[in-house]
């Protein structure tokens, strides 16, 4: 149904003057009040800029204000505050149109971070801010229409007949605030779904107008449950209007050098990605077959790490799947082009059957939460759940690690029909994951229960149902109440410390360490792995300062990086960085500049885990599917190199010993590595052995602000 | 039909009367980093010309936001007005026949005029037509 601009009644109305961005920065944020709609301006200052750089460090500060130690998710003063950071919007550099966007999480109570591409960071930076902040509640569904060129912002009540499913409000926002048809590609929305309002695992849709399409894609904000937070404010969509974007719409100090260093990248994509990573054809997809070959695949909610259908979700099924030839960047000038998606498909289930629709992806991590680790390998069933999470405003990572793990809790007879309402939750039964989501999006009684995540649901099995409490925390895999992601930990410590050593849960956006750590063991001490679980967390904290992707960084490589000493970082890469930096920005930036200015503001969010009440040694803990067999048969699954380990590595024989003593001894030495790890990384990071920040480590980084010192000072005397 | 610039190595003698001609009319200045017709020397009085074969469109396909078009002339044309400025079109292109001035904010290529090949001395340039698919 269409929904024309005059069927949207105006609430308010704030006016600014649009302002021109100057080498990267607006030099104010915009804070909206979603109860009456009213837009205020703050100005950034000399001292903001250079202690959080912008982005995500902007986003945490702005809530860091915001908020008490004691608000919870849905108090209304928790915000939504979307970052965009000096080098977004950048059209040279591949992957330079990432928003990132933070909130109290409803999973973790934490400050979550979610980066995200699409064209709503841009377009809004571009009317002259370098942040939004969202907070309050609205009495009833809103919209928010920024228009960036004008320079207004407006609240509007939403007309009934707005969908409020992604794939429909999207589309019919676009179309109503287009000027025409010619400048859709002018308009991004921001909006969730149906089932972000009945779970914690709701997220952010950031839209782009396909003009070879003709239509809506979208690019999520998926973690930690952002879009739970926007319907729980009653926001039904932000609405973003900008055109004008140009070459330099950042008004660099060096726009010439800007174009060379992006040119460079662009042309290494276009010669290297068909020999590397085929990013442009396969996107993140390309992984499947890597980490079912290294027994890295989560099969089975990670049971497993491999499957012998693996190669039915393979990199060179969704290329087929894939519409080809065209230029898939969510921002403009991103020749990596990932963002592929499989047209004209039709849905099998749920209110949409018998439609013909765009799905967005998938991207890895949904083909492997949502299919492997389901034990689906019918590439349509992932195409199902990827699409309905995407329009129901639902995460696949969270989605797919709950799923896994209600199916394994229905194979150990702890779910039944009963208990599930009447779903069957069989391993490869992907239309059963529907019927979860289908239920979610209803509200109904079992949809909204998954849709609480597993940490939730590991205690509420144990005391409903009685589960064993011990194997439903085991098998529960999250971090902080975040579901992890979809890469197989358990025989990586580092990547183990990857993961659960991390602010917000365990994405794997900080640290990705299993190559260099399990096949190539170029990281084996304690100090090793410390140092990494310092450095890459730190380099890759930057991304999101600056409104960037991670993937050009390493999806695609200089044909001579491997004979650098440290081919990991890929060093020729993160020199691009500090010189788009200083084009940009006009500031001189060097390698250890960039870790220092990460370092400032993840230390920054650590301390903020700790106001929260949060950020101690047991928050870092991993349930134990993460660091080892917790089942009789995973152990047998890989029993050669459990027992070879045992012998090597623990000095205890195996032979003649059972597999639940073998297990116990297994276990006992896996959780002392893990505690001798946060030894290490916690002392690398300038942490107290309860994961705080020290004082004279923030006064090292310029992280001294008298809020954090309080706050580290009061843990540290154990007042808090 | 396709219409281009077709060029012929072997009449060229580097006079870069074609360049000076291109960048005038289209830049204001005499200056050959600012022509769509490039002479590269390749020494002992050989020179190689690179203009745009108006056929391959990989620029074409490449555009973000579909600037580059062809026209109805056959010729690929790019459109300023929602040009981005992001280069990938300069990334793809195999031959280097799109160009971009350091610090300016839109790319340029040879839209196939045929002002440089009137005043070109030796006849190496040349405004010709050809069948679309055909081998150039």
């Amino acid at each position: 149904m269409s929904v024309k601009r005059e069927d949207f009644k105006l609430l308010s109305e704030s006016r600014f003057e649009p302002r021109k961005i100057e080498r990267g920065y607006a030099m104010r944020t915009m804070h909206v009040d979603v109860g009456s709609g009213k837009a205020t301006e703050k100005p950034v200052s000399e001292d903001m800029k250079k202690r959080f750089t912008g982005g995500k460090g902007f986003g945490l500060k702005l809530l860091w204000d915001a908020v008490k130690p004691t608000t919870k998710w849905n108090d209304p003063e928790n915000e939504i505050v979307i970052g965009m950071g000096p080098i977004c919007g950048n059209t040279n550099y591949p992957g330079s149109g990432k928003s990132l966007v933070v909130s109290i999480s409803p999973l973790t109570g934490i400050p979550i971070d979610s980066n995200v591409g699409g064209y709503f960071g841009p377009y809004f930076k571009f009317g002259g801010w370098d942040a939004l902040e969202l907070q309050g509640k609205a009495a009833k569904d809103v919209v928010l229409f920024f228009d960036s060129n004008e320079g207004t912002v407006q609240l509007f009540e939403a007309p009934a007949a707005l969908g409020v499913d992604t794939h429909v409000l999207a589309e019919q926002l676009t179309v109503a605030f287009a000027a025409n048809e010619a400048e859709r590609q002018n308009v991004s929305v921001v909006s969730a779904g149906s089932a972000a309002e009945h779970s914690f695992i709701g997220l952010l849709n950031f839209s782009l107008w396909d003009k070879r399409r003709g239509g809506v894609r979208v690019k999520q904000a998926g973690r930690g449950g952002i879009g739970t937070v926007l319907r729980d404010k009653r926001i039904k969509a932000l609405v973003v209007r900008y055109k004008g974007v140009v070459q330099d719409s950042n008004k660099a100090a060096d726009p010439a050098l800007v174009q060379r260093t992006g040119l460079k990248l662009h042309r290494e994509i276009i010669k290297n990605d068909d020999k590397q990573c085929k990013m442009r054809r396969q996107g993140t997809a390309h992984l499947m077959e890597v980490m079912n070959d290294y027994d890295l695949l989560p099969t089975n909610n990670h049971k497993y790490g491999r499957h012998e259908k693996g190669n039915e979700l393979a990199s060179w099924v969704w290329e087929k799947y894939f519409t080809q030839g065209l230029p898939d960047g969510c921002w403009f000038g991103c020749t990596m082009a990932c963002a592929h998606a499989v047209d004209g498909f039709e849905l099998k289930t749920g209110p949409y059957k018998g439609h013909k629709v765009c799905v967005d992806g998938p991207e890895y991590e949904t083909a492997a939460g949502c299919g492997s680790n389901l034990g689906v390998f019918d590439p349509e069933g992932v195409l199902e759940i990827n699409f309905y999470c995407d329009t129901y405003g639902v995460d696949t990572i969270s989605f797919g690690t709950i799923t896994s793990f209600l199916m394994e809790c229905q194979e150990l007879g702890v779910l039944n029909r009963e208990r599930t309402d009447g779903i069957d939750l069989s391993w490869g039964n992907w239309k059963g994951a529907c019927e979860v989501l289908h239920s979610m999006s209803r509200g109904e009684r079992f949809g909204t229960l998954a849709g609480k995540g597993v940490k939730f649901l590991a205690g509420y099995f144990s005391k409903e149902y009685g589960a064993d409490p011990q194997l439903m925390k085991d098998i529960a895999l999250h971090g902080k109440g975040l579901e992890q992601s979809e890469y197989i930990s358990k025989e990586s410590l580092a990547q183990q410390g990857g993961y659960y050593m991390t602010n917000k849960g365990p994405q794997h956006d900080e640290a990705w360490l299993i190559f260099m750590d399990m096949v190539n063991n170029r990281i084996p001490t304690f100090e090793n792995k410390a140092e990494a679980l310092h450095y890459f967390p730190m380099f890759r904290t930057w991304f999101g300062l600056q409104g960037l992707c991670k993937l050009p960084w390493n999806d695609v490589e200089p044909a001579d990086n491997a004979k650098h000493p440290e081919p990991n970082k890929v060093p020729e890469h993160v020199q691009n960085y500090c010189d788009m930096y200083t084009a940009i920005t006009g500031e001189k930036l060097d390698p250890p500049g960039l870790i220092r200015q990460s370092e400032r503001v993840y230390n920054f969010q650590r301390a903020f885990n700790v106001r929260m009440g949060k950020g101690r040694r047991e928050d870092d803990w991993p349930p134990y599917r993460a660091m080892g067999p917790v089942l009789e048969d995973e152990y047998l699954a890989r029993e050669e190199r459990y027992d070879k380990q045992m012998k090597e590595k623990i000095g205890v024989d195996p032979a003649g010993k059972s597999v639940a003593e073998r297990m116990r001894i297994t276990r006992e030495y896996r959780t002392k590595q893990y505690e001798s790890l946060l030894d290490a990384v916690f002392k690398r990071r300038g942490w107290t052995m309860d994961g705080c920040p020290r004082p004279e480590h923030l006064k090292d980084i310029g992280m001294d602000l008298p809020e954090v010192l309080e706050v580290v000072n009061a843990r540290i005397a154990g007042r808090a | 039909m396709i219409k281009y610039l077709k060029t012929d190595d072997s009449k060229c003698v580097g006079c870069m009367t074609c360049t000076s001609v291109c960048s005038r009319l289209y830049f204001k200045e005499d200056n050959p980093a600012r022509s769509a017709i490039q002479v590269l020397d390749r020494g002992n009085n050989e020179f190689h010309l690179i203009a745009c074969d108006q056929e391959c469109r990989k620029c074409v396909a490449e555009c973000p936001v579909q600037a580059i078009r062809v026209s109805a002339a056959g010729v690929v044309m790019i459109d300023k007005k929602l040009c981005v400025g992001c280069l990938a079109c300069v990334a793809v292109c195999p031959i280097g026949a799109m160009r971009y001035y350091p610090g300016d904010s839109t790319t340029f290529k040879c839209v196939a005029c045929g002002a440089c090949a009137k005043e070109c001395p030796k006849q190496a340039l040349e405004i010709v037509r050809k069948e679309e698919g055909a081998a150039s």
